[in-house]
């Protein structure tokens, strides 16, 4: 498998993961900010509905409250006594010392005309005539009546409250302005936060109550307009471009409504503060998936790797070795028959031989020639024998044998056949053998062969004017190899090549100078004893070649 | 060196006429055989001393030709040729009583030393037997 594979699956394995433990995450994520968010404006909107509940109670029970201290005190007292300014007096200074919000208290007959007044603008309202105000028709038809807020004389905002009372088939009204502050007072308690409001409408849309931001007493107020709201409502409306949220709610008597608006947004800060903490955790528990994802993908493909490393070395292995049986057997079956021609020749050269000893040619003009012809055509007979019987031996393991032998024995000995060749192309020698080494059971003929291909290699490799180096050493982390290290300083070996040293037939000689086969064959040996070739090369530096043999080799 | 009875058998003409002419000119008897089934005819016919046969031929296999032989003529010696360089025919062949085995190709003088020899051979067992 090419390297684009393992990243190609490096990265699906991470998109299949991510997806996996992404999208639960996400969707929990999304789950939680809605039901959070929906919780939220719930009880956002639930507390804002008690709020506006709870006002227009505390309201009404103040309004209640008056309307039935009038009627206490009109129901209680003629209404002879009440005419009595004295008296009149003394009963409104009983009423205020118990609530200051009383500001005047007057008496009223039938047709409107003031009987008997205590406050501030005696003068003034003794001589007015109700008559034709519609809070005067009202008051005798309902009973009891609740005035929208005005600024009297005193410019100070208040309200009348004016009841009915039928004593003796006498009908009279006895009237009270309140100061409304108590009102405001109430109200500004639902004035919640920075930016909350909280005021009255009546039903023309009159402020009844002084808001923080939205207008004037007795004005429109600059909001939107809940003076027709006939239930209690809350909800977020858009006004002047800004999400707020409202709540209206009608007062029966007097008929007003109370309106408190709220901005989310205030409120929303804790929401904020929430959903903030939800994305902190979010993204760091994006970052943990996203870094265990990648960092496990990434040694699971290398673990991959490796294995993928590990078997297809098994296989080259194996494909060594299964080229190598193959090839010896073809080796084999071309040797075998190639030999009966050979021997023909040999046969057909050899009486050829004896026919000139014999007769008399010897006295022929070209008996030298003759004679010469033979003995060419029968050394190169024993040379392709040579070749045949090595190519043969390459495949069947021929005339192997089993002997106790010094490693180093067989070395000098190798080497004296190439001293010669090494002194006459200039080239060193350098041996360094270990004395210590222990006699092993082996073939000492296969293993000189090899040993006489590899050194042999290696002068060729030098060429001219060089140096090999031969070392002998017990493996250090297996005691058990004796390793034979085989170095020159020749060109090296090109990295695309160094694979195919081992190949029957891969030379890199002339035609005429090898035939391919001497490291196969010797690769073959080596591991036929049970031993081992490696090669180690760098070009420009020279070459290594190192051969373990096993002590205990017990093979063949 | 005595006169004696040489028979080759191989499906090789050349090898056998080239070796029949030799071992001729080396004054011994000799005659050759191109397969099996002739060369036992000649053995019985000619009851020769030696006969060099060759382990893998058609019609009949050096192996069965040497069981033939030595059911016939247990005192004639047999050289095995083997092209094969095979240890196990060879071995075979040694096992069923040839003298000798040999791997082609095998050089002329090489080839008649171990003739000589076996017919050395074949001359102490016949007095042994007798």
């Amino acid at each position: 498998m090419s390297q684009k594979h393992f990243e190609k699956l490096g990265l699906k394995i991470i998109a299949v993961t991510l997806g996996f433990s992404l999208i639960p995450l996400f969707t929990l994520g999304a789950t939680i900010y809605y039901q959070f968010n929906s919780t939220f404006q719930n009880k956002m909107t639930e507390s804002l509905r008690n709020l506006a509940q709870n006002r227009k109670s505390s309201l009404e029970l103040f309004i209640d409250e008056r309307i039935s201290q009038l009627n206490t005190i009109a129901q209680t007292h003629s209404f002879e006594k009440l005419a009595d300014e004295t008296f009149l007096t003394k009963v409104f200074n009983a009423m205020q010392s118990r609530s200051k919000s009383f500001i005047d208290l007057g008496i009223i007959d039938s047709e409107g005309n003031h009987l008997a007044y205590v406050g501030p603008y005696h003068d003034k309202l003794m001589s007015v005539n109700y008559a034709h105000e519609d809070w005067f028709n009202a008051v005798q038809s309902t009973g009891a009546y609740v005035s929208d807020v005005f600024l009297g004389f005193r410019k100070a905002p208040h309200f009348i409250i004016a009841v009915t009372t039928v004593q003796n088939n006498r009908v009279w009204i006895l009237r009270a302005t309140i100061n409304s502050a108590i009102i405001d007072e109430i109200v500004a308690g639902a004035q919640i936060g920075k930016r909350g409001d909280a005021f009255i409408v009546n039903r023309a849309n009159i402020l009844q109550t002084a808001p923080r931001f939205s207008g004037k007493l007795l004005t429109h107020p600059s909001s939107l307009d809940f003076s027709s709201s006939r239930a209690l409502i809350v909800e977020t409306l858009s006004f002047q471009g800004n999400e707020t949220l409202y709540a209206a709610v009608p007062i029966v008597n007097p008929n007003w409504v109370l309106v408190i608006s709220e901005d989310p947004q205030e409120e929303m800060a804790l929401l904020f503060r929430a959903h903030y903490i939800e994305a902190v955790i979010l993204a760091f528990g994006v970052f943990l998936v996203i870094i265990g994802t990648v960092l496990t993908t990434r040694v699971m493909t290398r673990r991959l790797k490796e294995i993928e490393k590990e078997k297809s070395k098994s296989e080259d292995l194996i494909i060594q070795s299964s080229k190598m049986a193959a090839l010896g057997k073809m080796a084999a079956g071309i040797a075998h028959e190639i030999n009966n021609p050979l021997q023909i020749i040999g046969d057909q050269a050899g009486w050829m031989k004896d026919l000139l000893d014999s007769e008399d040619i010897k006295q022929t003009e070209n008996f030298e020639e003759f004679d010469q012809c033979i003995k060419k055509i029968e050394r190169q007979v024993n040379r392709s024998r040579e070749i045949t019987h090595r190519l043969l031996r390459f495949g069947r393991r021929m005339e192997t044998t089993q002997e106790l032998v010094d490693i180093n024995q067989i070395l000098m000995e190798t080497l004296t056949f190439l001293e010669n060749e090494a002194h006459f192309r200039d080239i060193q020698i350098q041996t360094n053998y270990d004395d210590n080494l222990p006699k092993i059971s082996t073939d000492p003929n296969q293993l000189q062969q090899v040993f006489l291909n590899i050194i042999d290699n290696a002068i060729d490799a030098v060429g001219q004017s060089g140096q090999i180096r031969v070392e002998t050493f017990t493996d250090k982390q297996n005691h058990k190899q004796i390793m034979v290290k085989i170095s020159d300083n020749g060109p090296g070996i090109s990295r695309e090549l160094i694979s195919k040293i081992f190949d029957p037939f891969f030379t890199t000689k002339r035609p005429d100078e090898g035939t391919g086969l001497g490291l196969s064959i010797s690769y073959g040996i080596m591991e036929k004893l049970g031993g081992h070739i490696a090669v180690e090369s760098e070009e420009g530096k020279g070459t290594t070649f190192i051969i373990s043999v096993p002590q205990g080799s017990s093979s063949m | 060196m005595d006169r004696f009875k040489v028979i080759v058998i191989d499906d090789e003409v050349d090898f056998v006429d080239t070796m029949v002419k030799r071992l001729k000119d080396k004054g011994l008897e000799s005659y050759g055989a191109m397969n099996g089934p002739d060369g036992l005819e000649l053995v019985e016919s000619k009851d020769p001393d030696v006969v060099v046969l060759d382990v893998k031929m058609p019609k009949m296999s050096g192996i069965e030709v040497l069981r033939e032989i030595k059911k016939k003529k247990p005192l004639t010696e047999v050289i095995m040729l083997t092209g094969h360089g095979s240890v196990e025919a060879g071995i075979q062949g040694l096992q069923l009583g040839a003298y000798n085995y040999v791997m082609k190709p095998v050089p002329f003088n090489e080839l008649l030393n171990l003739i000589v020899q076996a017919y050395d051979r074949k001359l102490i067992e016949q007095e042994r037997g007798v």
